[in-house]
C-alpha cells in the first residue's frame, strides 16, 4: 500500500516538476511580449506593464503542463481503460448494427419532439437518416446538403454560411486533385481561386456576359494559369516544389495589387454583375425570376439559387475526381505521387501528368473564384492571400489527402467553426495553427485514414494509409 | 554612379539581414531536411522583442546608446532563441520520422500561431522607433548632385553581420558541437549511432538560428524603425530564396545568397519599380530553382530510388 501511496507521490512529484519547467520557459516566452505593451496611443511608443496578462498565460501554461504530465505519466493505465471502452463500444455497434440504427431513430424522435414542430426540419432529419442507414454516410451528407435549403429557407445567414461552406468543399476538392492525388505540394492555390474571380470580374464588367458563358472561361483562363505555374515546377520535388508555388501565388496577388490600369488595385472591383437564372434576374421587376414564375419577390431566392449553383459545382468536382481517377491519367496521378522514378520508368510521361494535375486542380480553383465573385459582388486582392492558401492546405491534409469525403467533413467543421468564433478574430487564428500542428503529431494522416484502392483484383479492400505515400512531391 | 553605388551600399546592408535569417533557414535544411516555414516569424518575433526590450531599457534609464544596444542584443537573442527552441520542441519533434509533408504543414501552423499571437498580444498596428544611432559619412563625393553616403547604422549592421558570420564559421568548423552539427548534416542516423545526441544537436540549431535571426530582426528595426506582426512573411520567403540561391545547406552560400537578394532588390527597386520589388525575388526563386536547383554553392542531391 505504501509503495502504490510513494509511486503515486512521485508521478505527481514528476509531473509538477515537468509543470515548473515548462512555466520557467513560458515566463521567458511570454515576459516581454505579454507581459508588455509597446503602446503609442499618447505620443511616443512606451512599454506599459500588464503584470496580470503574464500571470495568467504563465500560469495557463503551469497548470496545463501539470495535467499533461499526470495524464502522461498514467498513461498505461488511461489507454488501457480507452481500450477497453473503445473495443466494447466497436463490438457492440459491430454486432448490434440495428441497435444504432434504433439508437440514432429514438434521437431524432426525441430532437423531432423537443424542437420546434418544423416539418421541414423534421423531413430533412428524417430523410437523411433514412438513406443515411440505407446508403452510408455520403450519400446521407448529400441528401441533407440537397434539402438544406428546404429546411432553412427563413434563415439567411444559415444559407450564407453554408454557401461558404460549400465553396470551401470545392475548393478542398480541387486541390485534392493536385496534394492528394498528384502528391504536389501546393501552397499558391488561391492563385487560380484569384485568377477565376478576376476574370469573372473582369469579362463581366468589360464585355457584359453572363455568369454561365464566363464561368467555363474563368476555368480555362486558371487552368492556363495551372499550365503556366506547372512548366517551370515540373523538376522540382517536395519542399522546393512548395516554396515555388507560395512564390507564384505571391506575384500573383501583388501583380492584381499594382496593375492598377487592370484591376484597380487595392481598391479591387465592385459591382460585378449577379449571377442570374439562366437569363432571368433576380429583382422585383416584372421580367425577374419572381414575377415570371408567379412568386412574390424575396431575396432568398437568389441566396438559394447560389447555393444549388454551388453545391452543383462542387458535386461535379466529385464526380469529375472520381471519374479522373478510374482514368489512365488518374492513375497515372497516384502512380506519380508513389514514385516518380518507378512512374518514369514505366514510361509515363510525367511532364504530361504533373501538367494536367496543375491544369484540372486549377480549373476547379477558377471556377470557385468565379462563383466566389458573383455571390461576393465585389473583389479584391486582399481576399487571395497566403492565409487563404494554407487555409485550403489545412482542409484537404486534416480531411486526409485523398479522401474526398474526408476533405468534406474537414472544410465544413473548419468553416463552420471559424463562422462559430467569428467575434475571436486573432484568437482563433492562433486556435487553428495550433491545431494544424496537433493533427500533425496525433493524426498526421487526417481524419480519413483510410484509402480504398483505385484499381483492385475481384474484392475492394480498405488499405492504410501507411501504404500510401500522399504529398511526397 | 554615385546612384549605383549608393545602391551597392543599401543593397549590401539589406542583404545582410537577409543573409542572417537565411542561415537558420539552411541550417535546419541541412540537418534535418525540412523548411522552417515558421523561421521568417521568428526574425519578426526578434523585433518585437528588440522593440521592447529597449522601450523598457529606456524607461528604467539606460540611456547610453552602445550599452542599451549591447543589452538589447543580448535580451533578445536570448528570448528569441527560447521561441526558436519552443517551436522546435512543440512542433517538430514529435514529427521526426513522420511522412514528408508533415513537419512542412506543421510549420505553417506555428508560423501562423507565431503572427497571431504578436498580433494579439501587440496589436496589429505598426510600431515606430524614432531613429537612434544617427550620422553618415560621405564615401564619394564627386561634386555631383548625388553624394554617396554610408550611415552609420549601415556600418553597424555590416560589422555584426561579418563578425556574426566569422563567429558562426567558427563555431561550426572548430567546436564539438559543430562537429556533432556536421555529423548530423550528412547523416542524421549514422550520427546517432555513433553516439552523438541528435535531439539536442538539432534543438541547439534551432536555438543558434533564432538568435542569428532576432539580430536580424534587431538590424531590421535599426534599419527602418518600423515594424509590424506581418514583417516576418516577406522577409522569410527571400531569406528562403537567399538560402535556395547560395545553395541550400551550405553556410558561406546563405550568406552571399542574402546579399545578392538584396542587391537584387535594392537596384530593382532603384531602376525599375518598387511595387515589383517582391516580384523580382520571387521571380529569382523560381528561375534559380529551374536552371540551378542546387544553388551556386551546394551540392548536387544524388536521388536515390
Amino acid at each position: 500500500m505504501s509503495a502504490e501511496i510513494a509511486e503515486k507521490r512521485s508521478v505527481v512529484l514528476h509531473a509538477l516538476k515537468d509543470a515548473l519547467i515548462a512555466g520557467i520557459v513560458a515566463f521567458g516566452l511570454f515576459i516581454l511580449l505579454l507581459g508588455f505593451i509597446a503602446d503609442d496611443s499618447r505620443g511616443p511608443l512606451r512599454p506599459v506593464p500588464r503584470p496580470v496578462l503574464l500571470a495568467t498565460a504563465v500560469g495557463i501554461v503551469f497548470v496545463g503542463r501539470f495535467l499533461i504530465s499526470l495524464i502522461y505519466y498514467n498513461a498505461a493505465a488511461l489507454r488501457y481503460y480507452l481500450g477497453v471502452l473503445w473495443t466494447a463500444i466497436a463490438t457492440l455497434a459491430r454486432r448490434y448494427k440495428w441497435l444504432l440504427v434504433a439508437a440514432m431513430f429514438v434521437a431524432a424522435a426525441v430532437w423531432i419532439f423537443f424542437s420546434p414542430k418544423d416539418w421541414q426540419l423534421i423531413l430533412i432529419t428524417v430523410a437523411t437518416i433514412a438513406v443515411g442507414v440505407r446508403f452510408g454516410f455520403s450519400a446521407a451528407l448529400l441528401v441533407f446538403a440537397m434539402l438544406f435549403p428546404v429546411a432553412f429557407y427563413g434563415n439567411p445567414y444559415y444559407l450564407g454560411v453554408a454557401i461558404i461552406i460549400l465553396t470551401y468543399v470545392m475548393l478542398g476538392w480541387g486541390l485534392n486533385i493536385v496534394v492528394g492525388l498528384a502528391g504536389l505540394l501546393d501552397l499558391g492555390y488561391v492563385a487560380f481561386y484569384a485568377v477565376g474571380a478576376y476574370s469573372y470580374a473582369l469579362i463581366a464588367q468589360h464585355y457584359d456576359w453572363s455568369f454561365w458563358v464566363c464561368l467555363p472561361l474563368a476555368g480555362i483562363f486558371a487552368a492556363f494559369f495551372g499550365v503556366l505555374l506547372g512548366f517551370p515546377v515540373l523538376r522540382l520535388r517536395g519542399d522546393y516544389l512548395a516554396i515555388v508555388t507560395l512564390a507564384f501565388g505571391e506575384i500573383v496577388r501583388i501583380v492584381l495589387l499594382n496593375w492598377v490600369s487592370f484591376t484597380n488595385g487595392p481598391n479591387g472591383i465592385g459591382s460585378i454583375p449577379r449571377a442570374s437564372f439562366f437569363g432571368i434576374p433576380f429583382n422585383p421587376e416584372p421580367n425577374g425570376f419572381a414575377a415570371t414564375f408567379g412568386l412574390e419577390f424575396d431575396p432568398t431566392h437568389r441566396t438559394v439559387f447560389l447555393f444549388y449553383v454551388i453545391l452543383a459545382l462542387a458535386l461535379i468536382t466529385n464526380w469529375v475526381t472520381i471519374r479522373l481517377r478510374k482514368l489512365p491519367v488518374g492513375r497515372a496521378w497516384e502512380a506519380l505521387r508513389e514514385d516518380e522514378i518507378a512512374c518514369r520508368s514505366l514510361g509515363i510521361n510525367t511532364t504530361n501528368t504533373k501538367l494536367t494535375a496543375f491544369a484540372i486542380g486549377a480549373m476547379f480553383g477558377g471556377f470557385a473564384g468565379a462563383f466566389f465573385a458573383t455571390r461576393q459582388g465585389f473583389i479584391s486582392p486582399d481576399s487571395f492571400t497566403f492565409p487563404e492558401s494554407a487555409l485550403i492546405l489545412a482542409i484537404v491534409v486534416l480531411g486526409g489527402m485523398g479522401s474526398q469525403i474526408g476533405v468534406a467533413v474537414a472544410a465544413t467543421v473548419m468553416t463552420a467553426s471559424f463562422e462559430l468564433f467569428r467575434e475571436f478574430e486573432q484568437f482563433r487564428l492562433v486556435i487553428f495553427g495550433f491545431a494544424m500542428v496537433g493533427i500533425m503529431v496525433w493524426r498526421p494522416r487526417g481524419l480519413v485514414s483510410t484509402r480504398y484502392p483505385t484499381v483492385y483484383l475481384k474484392e475492394r479492400k480498405t488499405i492504410s494509409v501507411e501504404h500510401v505515400a500522399e504529398g511526397r512531391g | 554612379m554615385e546612384y549605383f553605388l549608393q545602391i551597392l551600399i543599401n543593397g549590401i546592408a539589406l542583404g545582410s539581414i537577409y543573409g542572417l535569417v537565411a542561415i537558420g533557414y539552411t541550417m535546419v535544411y541541412g540537418i534535418i531536411g525540412m523548411i522552417n516555414f515558421a523561421h521568417g516569424d521568428i526574425f519578426m518575433v526578434g523585433a518585437f522583442i528588440a522593440l521592447l526590450a529597449f522601450l523598457i531599457l529606456v524607461a528604467i534609464g539606460v540611456t547610453a546608446i552602445p550599452l542599451a544596444l549591447f543589452l538589447v542584443l543580448l535580451i533578445a537573442m536570448l528570448l528569441t532563441s527560447l521561441y526558436g527552441w519552443a517551436v522546435e520542441r512543440i512542433a517538430y519533434r514529435p514529427l521526426r520520422g513522420s511522412f514528408r509533408l508533415a513537419p512542412l504543414i506543421s510549420a505553417i501552423g506555428m508560423s501562423i500561431v507565431l503572427q497571431n499571437y504578436v498580433q494579439l498580444a501587440q496589436g496589429a498596428r505598426v510600431k515606430t522607433l524614432p531613429p537612434l544611432i544617427s550620422g553618415v559619412h560621405t564615401v564619394l563625393d564627386l561634386g555631383n548632385r548625388l553624394v554617396v553616403q554610408i550611415s552609420n547604422i549601415q556600418i553597424l549592421i555590416i560589422v555584426t553581420t561579418f563578425a556574426l558570420m566569422t563567429g558562426f564559421s567558427w563555431l561550426v568548423s572548430s567546436t564539438s558541437l559543430g562537429r556533432d552539427m556536421r555529423a548530423c548534416e550528412q547523416d542524421l542516423k549514422m550520427a546517432a549511432l555513433l553516439g552523438v545526441d541528435t535531439n539536442r544537436t538539432i534543438a541547439l540549431t534551432f536555438l543558434i538560428g533564432a538568435a542569428l535571426a532576432s539580430v536580424a530582426g534587431i538590424m531590421y528595426l535599426l534599419y527602418y524603425g518600423v515594424i509590424d506582426f506581418h514583417i516576418g512573411f516577406v522577409a522569410g520567403v527571400k531569406a528562403f530564396t537567399a538560402a535556395v540561391l547560395g545553395g541550400i545547406g551550405s553556410l558561406p552560400g546563405a550568406m552571399l545568397g542574402g546579399l545578392l537578394i538584396g542587391l537584387i532588390e535594392t537596384f530593382w527597386s532603384g531602376y525599375f519599380s518598387v511595387q515589383y520589388k517582391d516580384v523580382a525575388a520571387f521571380s529569382i526563386l523560381i528561375v534559380v530553382l529551374i536552371f540551378m536547383p542546387t544553388g551556386i554553392l551546394g551540392r548536387p542531391e544524388v536521388e536515390k530510388v
